[in-house]
């Protein structure tokens, strides 16, 4: 390895990567402009995040750690009988323990949460986005939706990840920040991803969680590489999957787009008259539409035909 | 816990000079005591005010910023929901105090700048306390805690209604018509607090709302850390720390606040906040007025217990700054926040009836 090349996860053992997590500091991770320092003892975390995170930067310890969590057993009985995972962040705990077993979806729902409550500076909504050609792609829907099934087939195709979760839009700006994590996937679309063509790597699966089986793929190394490219968004679109659908996408006048948004956006009552700002800005940027599905094969290339037109 | 990061937060508050030498691991400590704490946007005003901010490492100044960020919008909508609650509460007749963060913020003292919080505090008169109570539930407040037995352990009992909450903006008012629970065997005289307030004015709004006097402020917020549960012990004590810091340079102040204490029965409280600010925040309190308090306070039998149990309380509730025996101690303090608030007769089947028949109803 070239001496000024960035150290990823993977170029460190196991036993490093155990080493980390048991440290003060934690392990300690480059998400996009973020750094989450994760503390844990669970070996089967330590395996997910190697599988999952293996792309990204390492933090060096004299880096300010943004986010420190830790994820723990609880104690006494508990370690042997139906184990369960605690979540904390700065010592606290925001939800309650969750059965062994969940350790990383439950890794990956508490960092959501962190992130959700704390990049104050933007505008955040509930979205999966995406970049081709320079453009953004902001995908929001309720859960159910088919929104990570969506976005993790259109990251196979070569867009680039933002993230699956989380649209962050520069309240000064309008760009989108990136915030690539593994893709969460759940139920039937576990398999529906498995069989697409591309390198898919899959963490842990775990069952019976509050939203059924859960398991995420591992992000395009390529996403993970340019998590700190803003980009100019240019569509919003509102996916709804229904099985058996035919494929129908249609043009979205701008007021339902913002109200539509508004329903999907976490700050946006917090942030006032600055929220609304950014919000208008954001729909006057984008084309905004609805799609109805019932196949990723049709909606894919529908998608790559609608976003491959100039702007 | 190590004792070398343990006071980042209080020593950063008393004198930001102290981070000029921060490591990335002293700031992370800084941060995290002060999220635990609600106070990053009173570190960032420290810091701010003493021209820091842009020396400050980019990724901890995001945070920074946010929070000013945050409480600023915060403010802002602070005096929106005041506008309506003035509107409100006009035709009752009687000037309606703001207590605590809404005070400090609406009258805009140092104590209230970037200071977030969740509830708006109000006190009125005892006899237009339904009145008040009424207008605002015909502008969309509800109350909260439906179940009969709380109702009658806030009516009865404490010294403000149930908190009632906006149907659609969810904001919460605690309603109250004195400053400390009735049970506590304190009675302070609430008429003459309320006689003795200053109006604010607040833009467009109507002119019903006044603050507390500089002596009758520093009184209440002292009751309401001291008597309280001190589950945030040093948010609560930096405002009286700002609040001191502020007033006590001030010969009528200084010569007001233990008589006035004392004929309203709540002179504990204040001798305490004198102590623990100074000794937390080093807040410049003049000499005379701070020996007076030592002396009072030396002379009572279980001033160093107190002492030691409250101490605990005064660090963050963060890795970097806890530890086992200070969990402990806080644990006694809520127990002592009990007794303190009523006498056994009341508090034993009170906590037998928490504790065996209690359930909390869903709309609270």
């Amino acid at each position: 390895m070239p001496a000024d090349a960035v150290q990823t996860l993977a170029d460190l053992s196991t036993g490093e990567v155990e080493a980390r997590l048991h440290s003060d500091a934690g392990l300690r991770l480059r998400f996009g402009r973020f750094v989450a320092g994760i503390r844990s003892d669970l070996r089967p975390l330590a395996r997910g995040i190697e599988t999952l995170y293996g792309d990204y930067p390492v933090a060096g310890d004299d880096d300010f750690c943004d986010f420190p969590v830790e994820l723990t057993g609880t104690g006494g009985l508990r370690r042997f009988v139906r184990p369960q995972v605690v979540f904390r962040f700065e010592g606290m705990q925001p939800f309650k323990p969750l059965p062994g077993q969940q350790a990383v979806a439950m890794l990956e729902w508490g960092l959501n949460w962190v992130f959700t409550n704390h990049a104050q500076h933007y505008l955040i909504i509930h979205a999966a986005v995406l970049e081709r050609n320079g453009a953004g792609l902001i995908m929001a829907a309720p859960p159910g939706s088919g929104k990570s099934t969506l976005c993790a087939g259109l990251a196979l195709k070569g867009w680039r990840l933002l993230s699956d979760e989380l649209a962050l839009v520069g309240l000064e700006d309008g760009l989108l920040t990136p915030l690539p994590r593994p893709i969460s996937l759940k139920n039937q679309s576990i398999d529906v991803v498995r069989r697409l063509p591309g390198e898919i790597v899959m963490g842990p699966v775990a069952h019976d969680t509050a939203k059924g089986t859960v398991a995420h793929m591992r992000p395009p190394r390529a996403s993970v590489d340019a998590a700190l490219a803003t980009v100019q968004p240019r569509w919003i679109l509102f996916p709804k999957f229904g099985a058996g659908s035919a494929c129908e996408v249609e043009a979205m006048g701008r007021a339902q787009t913002f109200m539509q948004l508004v329903g999907n956006a976490f700050n946006y009552p917090r942030l006032g008259a600055t929220g609304f700002e950014a919000m208008a800005r954001l729909v006057d940027a984008c084309d905004g539409y609805t799609a109805r599905y019932g196949s990723l094969d049709q909606i894919v290339p529908t998608l790559e035909a609608l976003c491959a037109r100039p702007a | 816990m190590s004792r070398h990061t343990d006071t980042h937060l209080a020593r950063t508050l008393a004198n930001p000079s102290f981070s000029d030498s921060f490591t990335a691991h002293d700031w992370e400590a800084l941060i995290g005591q002060a999220r635990t704490s609600d106070m990053l946007g009173q570190v960032a005003e420290v810091l701010g005010a003493s021209d820091r901010l842009e020396r400050v490492p980019a990724a901890v100044r995001f945070h920074l910023d946010a929070a000013l960020r945050m409480a600023a919008l915060h403010k802002s909508s602070l005096l929106n929901e005041l506008a309506v609650i003035g509107e409100a509460l006009q035709d009752i007749g009687q000037p309606v105090l703001l207590l605590k963060g809404a005070a400090y913020a609406a009258a805009d003292l140092p104590a209230g700048r970037s200071r977030v919080f969740n509830d708006i505090d109000l006190m009125v008169a005892k006899d237009v306390l339904n009145a008040a109570e009424s207008a605002l539930y015909r502008r969309g407040w509800l109350p909260t805690h439906l179940n009969a037995y709380d109702q009658r352990y806030y009516r009865e009992w404490m010294h403000e209604l149930p908190p009632i909450e906006h149907r659609s903006r969810g904001t919460v008012i605690d309603l109250h018509h004195t400053i400390v629970p009735p049970t506590s065997g304190h009675h302070p005289d609430a008429a003459q607090l309320i006689a003795d307030a200053r109006p604010v004015r607040i833009d467009g709004c109507p002119d019903v709302f006044h603050v507390l006097s500089p002596v009758d402020m520093v009184m209440h917020s002292a009751c309401h850390l001291f008597f309280g549960e001190l589950q945030k012990g040093l948010r609560d004590l930096y405002d009286l720390h700002a609040l001191l810091s502020e007033l006590s340079a001030d010969p009528a102040f200084q010569e007001a606040l233990l008589p006035r204490a004392r004929t309203q029965q709540l002179e504990y409280p204040v001798l305490l906040a004198v102590h623990f600010a100074h000794r937390v925040f080093g807040t410049r309190i003049p000499e005379s007025l701070r020996n007076e308090c030592e002396r009072r306070l030396s002379s009572r039998w279980n001033g160093a217990l107190s002492d030691h149990l409250i101490d605990a309380a005064m660090y963050p509730q963060h890795p970097s700054s806890d530890s086992v025996w200070r969990r402990v101690r806080r644990q006694m303090l809520y127990a002592r926040s009990h007794w303190l608030r009523m006498p056994l007769h009341q508090l034993l089947p009170h906590l037998a009836y928490k504790a065996l028949v209690h359930r909390d109803d869903p709309a609270g």
